[in-house]
């Protein structure tokens, strides 16, 4: 972590700054070189001290409306032209619109004789003739120790560059002062003993072939900077500097969702896809397709008239629009509409940082809100994992902190170690979707899972990934009787189903006719009892009174008998016989 | 131009010229047609710049007697001028003429060196 002294607020206050306008460097400086005073840029030969000086000043003469005097004692003002052209610099025209001035300063040794005091006011002479016909504010000197191979005596020479960093200072100019990397020392003739208000060293450090520039600020008097030694670029536009890590984590999140172009995956994410501004991992083994759903990713975005940023590591550009047509993925209406841009290149091509740099100058320019790496993995030929894994933070802490960028990595994987990712990164990102090849009865089918999404309450079920000449497709794996099935395993394992719940259907149905069958002859029955019943009941009723007339009828004619023989009557005993 | 132009004298052919040179026997194997143009820069009338034009006007007026002629220029009335002839110390005396161009810095105080220096001398 780059180390913060003091308070920035503060520091700002008091000491005002000159910004270099070189990406990265103000804000590893805070700000800028130290304004109005000298500031010594060291380093071994080649290593961009007067890229550097140049490009402080040209930024100055165009971005920040302050003049420059370019003083080289090393090249001659047409190959200064000629060179730094290649960057796009036109110090011609710089030139004659009075921002700039170059002068080249030589002393030939060979046609030189000293005899006696001297002094450079010549020298002081010209500088101040230049700053004054442009009204300078800046002013680079490569390198003023040139002086001293050209010129003896270096008693009087040390107190004349004494005198001149004085004279600098009192003119108010900020000025670069450059010098060649010595031994034990930042400088060969110890100018850092005369400049001690910024000290800046830069570097060229080989690993595994593959060149580093780097940079270090060893001292900043009276501010705070990073500490670091921070890789930098020199490419065409010019320096780019890279801090390692932020000095703080503080992305704005959002809590806007977009999709993943595939409506099946945002049901995954509660129905809505990914978060706006998060990192994405699809990692899976060869051919799960983990481009396809980068691709698909990559149309969505478009669709929405959001610009995407592809960036190849593996095929060419034509080549992944060929591939994605046949899954029925057209990105080529999206490149023409400027919507969609793709940067194939080889991992190998250039350093790590150098890609880094790349990245940082494409997203700047493009301006997209989503980026697609494909495949990360590529990059761990070129470095190692802390390497890797360092560039990706500040690649992420980049994007998420500047462009609220939507960044979707695919990593290869391989099964041993499927849920591990290469590079160990899968700290680094948000969401994770994990793409496994099932293999079942013989054929291998593509599994889908989301193994993370923070913030986001996300299905744990595994579906069927189906690269279909429509697209793609997701399906619910066959999931019963302890199985997951997926493929002709599932689509058999369906149709097997599908005929047993036919029979066991057909089953029910004739035990429910069965059923009615026996309530309806139960019924009949119970109906003809009824009837029988009804029936006898009648026929008993009959005899019962026709038994009670006759009863009646005996009855009264015993009565008429009795009556008629004066039959006393015997009247039923009362109690007393 | 303005600048301060001191013909110190343009006279004719002159023989028996550079009698010092004969007499160390290295003389310069010029011929007498040859002519000294000279130019001595310097950022105002310093001690050293004062010094440096007298040393200057006895040498010449001792080895290259009328052939030769001094161009003082003030580079505090002229600092464009410190360009051309890529300036830095001052005082400087730049031989223009005969070619090529020689350049010594400092006070000349030291004759021998200023002689070798313009190549009246070969330097042993």
């Amino acid at each position: 972590m780059a180390k913060t002294k003091g308070n920035t607020h503060l520091s700002v206050a008091t000491l005002i700054k000159s910004p270099t306008g070189i990406m990265g460097l103000d804000e590893v400086t805070g700000g800028g070189l130290p304004k109005g005073r000298p500031t010594l840029i060291a380093g071994a030969a080649g290593c961009g001290k007067t890229v550097f000086a140049m490009e402080f000043l040209v930024n100055g003469a165009t971005k920040f409306n302050e003049p420059g005097v370019f003083v080289s004692f090393e090249e001659p003002v047409e190959d200064l032209v000629k060179n730094f052209a290649s960057l796009g610099y036109d110090l011609n025209q710089l030139s004659r619109s009075k921002k700039m001035i170059i002068d080249y300063v030589h002393i030939e040794r060979s046609e030189i004789e000293v005899t006696g005091e001297y002094d450079l006011e010549g020298l002081f002479v010209r500088l101040g003739h230049m700053v004054d016909s442009v009204g300078a504010k800046r002013i680079a000197l490569d390198t003023i120790e040139s002086l001293f191979s050209a010129l003896p005596n270096e008693g009087i020479l040390r107190a004349e560059i004494r005198r001149l960093f004085l004279w600098l200072k009192s003119k108010g100019l900020t000025a670069i002062i450059t010098g060649e990397k010595g031994d034990g020392m930042i400088t060969r003739h110890g100018l850092e003993e005369y400049v001690s208000d910024c000290v800046i060293f830069l570097d060229h450090l080989l690993f595994e072939q593959v060149a580093t520039r780097r940079l270090r600020i060893i001292k900043y008097r009276g501010s705070p900077h990073g500490t670091n030694e921070y890789p930098f670029l020199i490419d065409t536009t010019g320096i780019s500097v890279l801090p390692v890590t932020s000095l703080e984590l503080v992305h704005k999140a959002t809590s806007e969702r977009i999709s993943t172009g595939i409506p099946r995956l945002d049901t995954m994410f509660e129905g809505k896809g990914y978060y706006r501004g998060s990192s994405i991992l699809i990692s899976g083994t060869a051919g799960t397709g983990k481009s396809s759903i980068a691709a698909k990713f990559a149309e969505s975005a478009c669709q929405r008239g959001e610009r995407c940023l592809y960036l190849a590591f593996e095929e060419s550009e034509s080549q992944i629009i060929r591939n994605m047509r046949s899954i029925g993925i057209n990105l080529e209406p999206w490149v023409k509409k400027g919507l969609l841009k793709f940067h194939a290149s080889r991992p190998t091509f250039c350093g790590l940082e150098m890609h880094l740099v790349q990245i940082h100058n494409l997203v700047s320019s493009f301006n997209p809100s989503v980026v697609i790496f494909d495949p990360v993995t590529t990059m761990i030929s070129i470095g190692t994992e802390n390497t890797v894994k360092s560039m990706l933070t500040r690649l992420l802490d980049y994007l998420k902190m500047k462009k609220l960028v939507t960044t979707l990595f695919t990593n290869l994987s391989h099964h041993e170690d499927l849920e591990k990712t290469a590079m160990a990164i899968s700290s680094l990102m948000d969401t994770w979707i994990l793409l496994r090849d099932i293999e079942i009865g013989g054929e291998r089918n593509r599994g889908l899972y989301v193994l993370k999404a923070r913030g986001i309450g996300h299905s744990n079920q595994i579906r069927e990934f189906l690269l279909t000449k429509e697209g793609i497709d997701m399906r619910d794996v066959y999931l019963g009787q302890d199985k997951v099935l997926t493929g002709s395993a599932r689509l058999a394992q369906e149709a097997a189903d599908k005929a047993e719940a036919l029979i066991r259907r057909q089953e029910t149905e004739q035990k429910q006719r069965e059923l009615e069958h026996k309530r309806r002859a139960i019924e009949s029955r119970i109906k003809l009892l009824r009837s029988q019943y009804k029936s006898e009941e009648e026929e008993l009723r009959l005899s019962i009174q026709q038994a009670k007339l006759n009863e009646d009828v005996i009855s009264s004619a015993t009565r008429e008998m009795a009556k008629s023989r004066k039959a006393d009557v015997i009247k039923p005993a009362k109690g007393k016989e | 131009m303005g600048t301060e132009n001191k013909k110190k004298k343009a006279g004719g052919k002159t023989k028996g010229l550079r009698p010092t040179a004969k007499a160390h026997g290295t003389a310069e194997a010029k011929s007498s047609k040859e002519f000294w143009e000279l130019r001595l820069y310097v950022a105002g009338q310093t001690p050293k710049s004062l010094t440096a034009f007298a040393n200057l006007k006895k040498l010449c007026d001792e080895h290259l007697e009328g052939k030769f002629r001094i161009e003082v220029i003030d580079l505090l009335k002229n600092p464009q001028l410190a360009r051309g002839d890529q300036i830095l110390a001052i005082p400087t005396l730049v031989r223009k003429l005969p070619e090529p161009i020689k350049k010594i810095i400092g006070d000349l105080s030291n004759t021998e060196r200023v002689l070798v220096g313009l190549d009246l001398r070969r330097a042993d």
